[in-house]
């Protein structure tokens, strides 16, 4: 009789929690279907695609330049980062190289989408854990960044900016100033943000050795970006394997030592301040080149300017054609990556040669990461769940596509 | 290291040599190397990209498919793999059908694991050996196969909230107007065919 009470009780320690698909840890509509011992998780069924909407299937039904701002939609958090490997995909496949002056606004637009991602992950990161006020400190400067967006491209989130060939419009010298600016006072606020939360004494217990990742994990998983870095590997497309003119930019890459939650943390806080200075250099060098092209000239892949449009029939035509025929891109695949805030992302672009992709398939840093939840939580308190769920930096956009 | 094209004809050949089986072919592009292989090879060359000490590829980047319907072998699955060590990547490219199973790359990375659900989920391919070939992205009860060139853009069913039920409600797709699927492919640069009179372009004296 006293050993069934035993098993009883054994048992009654066992049970499925549902978290999600509406809660506000899960960052987006995550569905976990965790298995308990008493508070250790023993099993984690994440349910995604919540948010699945297609973007691949619909990216085969438009042209390459209607298919551009589905990009904006996968990392909502920094979406000129994902038009850029887009942008990038289609120029590898044309050959073509993009004017001087457009390459430095790309640059300098990616490393503001890279801050406004870490912003954010690392504001909600610390309210996971039961801070409330680094994040309303974060957002005030991601609102700033946001209005840098909206005075380049029109919107504050969903820009369409960057163009197969360059960017849609020149900054206007005003709103570089503006940018130079900000990047002043930027490290000032992060020291501040700093001072609260680094050195924090529960900052550090819930994260220290919380949700660690050693090097076969970050192998064996597919793990990239911040991931990577946390851990040790100076792992950086930027540097590794640079795209755009990110060769002649000086920066370092921040590595981070236990590859625990915290180290993460440190690393995206020193991204940040990378960021602000490959922003200044990017400025310093757009002043001193001067105005030039933003948009490849004088190809069909540009439209002709407004006022040729008036007086000359066949850039009327052209107009015409490129909005609604686009232009062909030739036959052949590419995988082009890029360096996200989140890791990796890249885009295999099949073309036929024709006006539309055959086949595009977007590759999300953050796939493989909340792949490895099970990996790296299992054995641990369910308190821990949350914070290394925000510390993988996944956002449902890009994850479910 | 980075890596020049001779260091990819280099690896090309590197390869071919060492897993003739499983090599149809390789082709470089755009500076980028992709090998043909074999199905049923697939596995011992993934195994040999990864262990070798020149290929080193240790990470799996992703796994999707390609949909061909007019190939006999419609489908084609794709690896894109990368080496942090060496900094190089690599595509491996295999065909199959919607019947035959490809080898579950799982036992290698386990990270194929999501990477191979969507491939099913998106395209309907078949993986043996693998844990947990489930449905990932798609609805719960979702049928068909989205990523597929027969499948149509507009889907097959669509949800609404009925107030007198209370309930989402599963419904055929009622499309107010016909989708409209524009041909733009001008005439002038898109024309495959031959046009009367062509023949005479070039011979004329």
């Amino acid at each position: 009789m006293a050993d069934t009470a035993h098993l009883i009780e054994e048992d009654e320690r066992k049970f499925t929690l549902n978290f999600g698909p509406q809660h506000p840890a899960a960052h987006g509509v995550l569905r976990m279907i965790l298995d308990l011992d008493g508070e250790v998780v023993t099993r984690i069924d994440s349910h995604i695609g919540l948010l699945h909407r297609g973007t691949e299937k619909l990216l085969e039904y438009k042209t390459y330049l209607q298919g551009m701002p589905y990009f904006d939609r996968l990392d909502y958090c920094a979406p000129m980062n994902q038009e850029h490997a887009w942008c990038l995909a289609i120029e590898k496949l044309l050959g073509i190289e993009v004017p001087r002056r457009a390459s430095l606004i790309r640059v300098l637009y990616s490393e503001l989408g890279r801050i406004m991602s870490h912003l954010l992950n690392v504001g909600t990161g610390i309210l996971d854990v039961g801070a409330l006020t680094p994040i309303t400190w974060c957002f005030e400067e991601r609102e700033k960044l946001c209005v840098f967006y909206e005075r380049a491209s029109g919107s504050r989130m969903h820009a369409a900016y960057f163009r197969p060939g360059g960017v849609h419009q020149d900054l206007p010298q005003r709103l570089i100033d503006d940018i130079a600016a900000w990047c002043e006072q930027f490290p000032e606020r992060l020291d501040r943000i700093e001072d609260l939360v680094t050195e924090n004494r529960i900052f550090k217990q819930r994260n220290v050795d919380i949700g660690v990742v050693d090097q076969r994990t970050i192998l064996d998983w597919g793990f990239s970006g911040v991931m990577v870095r946390g851990s040790g590997l100076a792992w950086d497309l930027r540097r590794s394997q640079p795209y755009e003119c990110y060769s002649e930019l000086d920066f370092k890459v921040p590595v981070g030592k236990h590859g625990d939650n915290y180290d993460r943390y440190v690393c995206r806080m020193e991204e940040m301040r990378e960021s602000t200075k490959i922003m200044q250099q990017c400025i310093a060098l757009l002043v001193k080149e001067g105005p030039g092209p933003v948009l490849l000239a004088g190809s069909k892949l540009s439209p002709p300017r407004r006022a040729e449009m008036k007086t000359s029939m066949e850039a009327l035509i052209h107009h015409f054609k490129l909005y609604t025929e686009g232009f062909h891109v030739p036959e052949g695949e590419c995988y082009v990556a890029i360096e996200a805030p989140k890791g990796e992302f890249g885009v295999y672009l099949v073309a036929d040669g024709t006006n539309r992709p055959y086949r595009a398939k977007i590759r999300a840093p953050g796939y493989p990461h909340l792949q490895a939840m099970e990996h790296l939580c299992k054995g641990n308190m369910l308190a821990d769940v949350s914070a290394v769920l925000g510390s993988l930096d996944i956002v449902f956009g890009e994850i479910d596509r | 290291m980075i890596l020049t094209a001779e260091n990819l004809v280099d690896l090309a050949a590197h390869i071919e040599d060492r897993m003739p089986d499983a090599v149809r072919s390789t082709q470089i592009r755009v500076g980028e190397l992709t090998v043909l292989a074999e199905r049923d090879h697939i596995l011992a060359l993934l195994r040999f990209l990864r262990d070798d000490q020149q290929c080193n590829f240790e990470t799996l980047i992703d796994i999707c498919g390609v949909d061909y319907p007019e190939r006999t072998e419609r489908f084609e699955v794709v690896y894109h793999l990368l080496s942090m060590r060496m900094n190089h990547r690599i595509r491996i490219r295999i065909r199959t059908d919607e019947e035959t199973a490809v080898p579950s790359a799982v036992p290698i990375w386990p990270a194929a694991n999501w990477f191979e659900r969507e491939a099913f989920d998106m395209f309907g391919l078949q993986f043996s050996d693998h844990p947990d070939l489930r449905r990932i992205l798609t609805d719960y009860g979702f049928e068909g196969f989205p990523l597929r060139k027969d499948f149509p853009l507009t889907g097959q069913y669509e949800v609404r909230y009925d107030d007198l039920e209370k309930r989402v409600i599963y419904e055929p797709v009622k499309l107010v107007q016909e989708y409209r699927n524009f041909d733009f492919l001008s005439p002038w640069e898109g024309m495959t065919t031959v046009i009367p009179g062509d023949e005479k372009a070039g011979g004329g004296n």
